[in-house]
């Protein structure tokens, strides 16, 4: 191994309310510069996987490392800090804040007093949300508010991003938009780590990919290897 | 002088020379009121912390008033001297207060309403049955307020002295509101989550907004106590709570005028009410008139009678 990782998942277990084992042990590596993403049905643990890491939830074993630090069991709010941004399914736009206010929310700890390189970074991957400025968030159409929600991120100037489905309820030509800016973003230098059910539009933004499946990771390769994967073609590609 | 702020400067010189003129004629009723209504804005403007920015539901908070009075009671029955009494009293309230706060943070909306009116209740009834410290139903007797040799007393004295706070407490309210904190604040009612995720501590957001509103709500009881002079548990039912919380949704969640507004008018109406309608059969019905305001209000103008620019965008989409 060359450089350690950017983000080290190592087997972790996440359970909820000591019933539901949605994480059995999973271990999963970003690598600076990359896309990878993590395929997987409803209720696989993609979700429940991007949140143990962002610590909205607590895994009740395992280790996560970002940037060679430990960050399992750290708040939220100080893992954001680090440079670990989580957009969330469901976007979570602040609905009565503008779209400039939310998008100033997500420098809100950085402590730079000029961030007008950073709007006008956002509202050039996302023209909409530069003709948008005033209207308020929750009046935004969701593809609008899926570009809101990951401009909010990018103002945070994040090292790794981590999207939750950002295709999830979008029309095909807006999920085409989301793919081409998650490329670009990558390309400026922010990694990636991309959660799908649209297996298909996943592995062919990405450079490599897991399967997950009922909490544990099943399948891990490139992902040109996993599209002509069989299995991958027939179960999660729709195709013979 | 544009007629805004002629009348601005007006109404300012009303509040300020009306109740001296009326010192001791036939109105000097209205100068106690005022002194009501103005302790009523200060809660409000308190409650309106938790309640108007973070977005968290308190049916409770009449019990950092009490905390305050009883604070103001007992340090009087000890001879304490006020500049040690006010830190105490507050100190006292805000403590309580984030001890609720601590066992709710991660409840919201019904459930938390339970729990601050199960809270607000429980602290009736400990000040209520504490006979060797608070005297019980009995109540305490409280001295004027005093500084080194000198006593504030009467009610023109001590209108002036909850004018001032009133106005100490709006500018306190408006500088918050425009700062990191009050951004954070709004954020973490709009959506939690996100606003974790952007890198705000919610928790501690929560917990200082329960803060300052435990502090304006016990400087209220503290001047309440030294003012009438007398404190029972009667004074700090639920229905205070209710009435505290309704003068927010009146005036206007999350605005500071209207916020002063809601108090204006739902501590004032009923007070004048009882004046004017003494002695006629419609006295029984104040509290009749008081519930149809809240329901037209509520009906016809749901984001209160003077919103915060937000709130009025979200409520009529065509205003935005």
């Amino acid at each position: 191994m060359t450089e350690p990782a950017l983000l080290d998942i190592q087997g972790l277990h996440t359970v909820y309310g000591k019933k539901i084992h949605a994480l059995k042990g999973v271990s999963a590596q970003v690598r600076s510069g990359e896309i990878v993403c993590i395929i997987g049905n409803n209720g696989a643990g993609k979700t429940t996987l991007l949140k143990t890491v962002s610590g909205v939830l607590q895994p009740d074993k395992g280790a996560v490392r970002f940037a060679g630090e430990a960050i399992t069991g750290q708040p939220t709010h100080r893992i954001a800090r680090m440079g670990l941004a989580h957009v969330p399914e469901g976007r979570h736009v602040f609905p009565r804040l503008s779209v400039a206010e939310n998008l100033e929310m997500g420098a809100y700890f950085r402590t730079e007093r000029d961030l007008s390189k950073d709007y006008d970074h956002v509202f050039e991957l996302f023209p909409v949300l530069g003709r948008r400025k005033a209207q308020l968030a929750g009046t935004l159409s969701g593809g609008e508010q899926q570009m809101l929600a990951m401009g909010r991120a990018l103002m945070a100037r994040p090292r790794l991003l981590m999207l939750d489905e950002p295709s999830m309820g979008l029309a095909p030509v807006v999920v085409d938009t989301i793919f081409d800016i998650i490329r670009r973003i990558n390309k400026e230098g922010v990694t990636v780590l991309l959660v799908e059910q649209n297996a298909k539009r996943a592995l062919q933004a990405s450079s490599r990919g897991y399967v997950l499946e009922t909490g544990e990771i099943v399948l891990e390769d490139k992902a040109e290897t996993l599209c002509s994967d069989a299995k991958v073609r027939k179960a999660y590609l729709g195709l013979q | 002088m544009t007629p805004v702020s002629a009348a601005k400067w007006a109404g300012l010189a009303a509040i300020l020379v009306v109740p001296a003129l009326l010192g001791s004629g036939n109105y000097a009723y209205l100068v106690q009121a005022g002194g009501m209504i103005g302790l009523y804005m200060i809660l409000a403007l308190g409650l309106n912390f938790t309640m108007g920015y973070v977005g968290l539901f308190d049916l409770g908070y009449i019990a950092f008033f009490a905390a305050g009075a009883y604070g103001a009671a007992i340090c009087g029955a000890y001879n304490v001297p006020l500049l040690i009494e006010l830190p105490l009293t507050v100190a006292f309230a805000v403590l309580l207060r984030l001890g609720l706060g601590v066992s709710i943070l991660r409840l919201r909306g019904d459930y938390l309403a339970i729990v601050t009116m199960g809270f607000g209740e429980i602290t009736r009834l400990v000040i209520n049955n504490l006979d060797s410290i608070t005297n019980g139903p009995k109540g305490m007797e409280v001295p004027p307020l005093q500084l080194f040799s000198w006593t504030l007393s009467g009610n023109l004295g001590y209108y002036y002295l909850i004018a001032a706070c009133v106005a100490l407490g709006v500018i306190g309210s408006r500088r918050l509101e425009d700062s990191r904190v009050g951004r954070a604040w709004v954020a973490i009612r709009e959506d939690e989550t996100a606003a974790r995720l952007s890198g705000i501590s919610v928790n501690e957001h929560k917990l200082l907004a329960f803060t300052i509103s435990a502090g304006f709500a016990a400087v209220a009881g503290m001047i309440f106590a030294h003012w009438i002079q007398f404190v029972t548990p009667e004074s700090f039912v639920f229905w205070e709570s209710i009435l505290i919380v309704s003068m927010i949704v009146l005036g206007g969640m999350g605005s500071i005028y209207g916020v002063l507004l809601g108090a204006l008018i739902l501590g004032g109406v009923p007070q004048i009410l009882q004046v004017f309608l003494a002695g006629s059969k419609w006295i029984d019905y104040r509290y009749f008139f008081f519930g149809v305001v809240l329901v037209v209000v509520v009906l016809f103008r749901p984001e209160g009678l003077w919103p915060h620019k937000r709130r009025q965008a979200e409520l009529h989409e065509e205003a935005a």
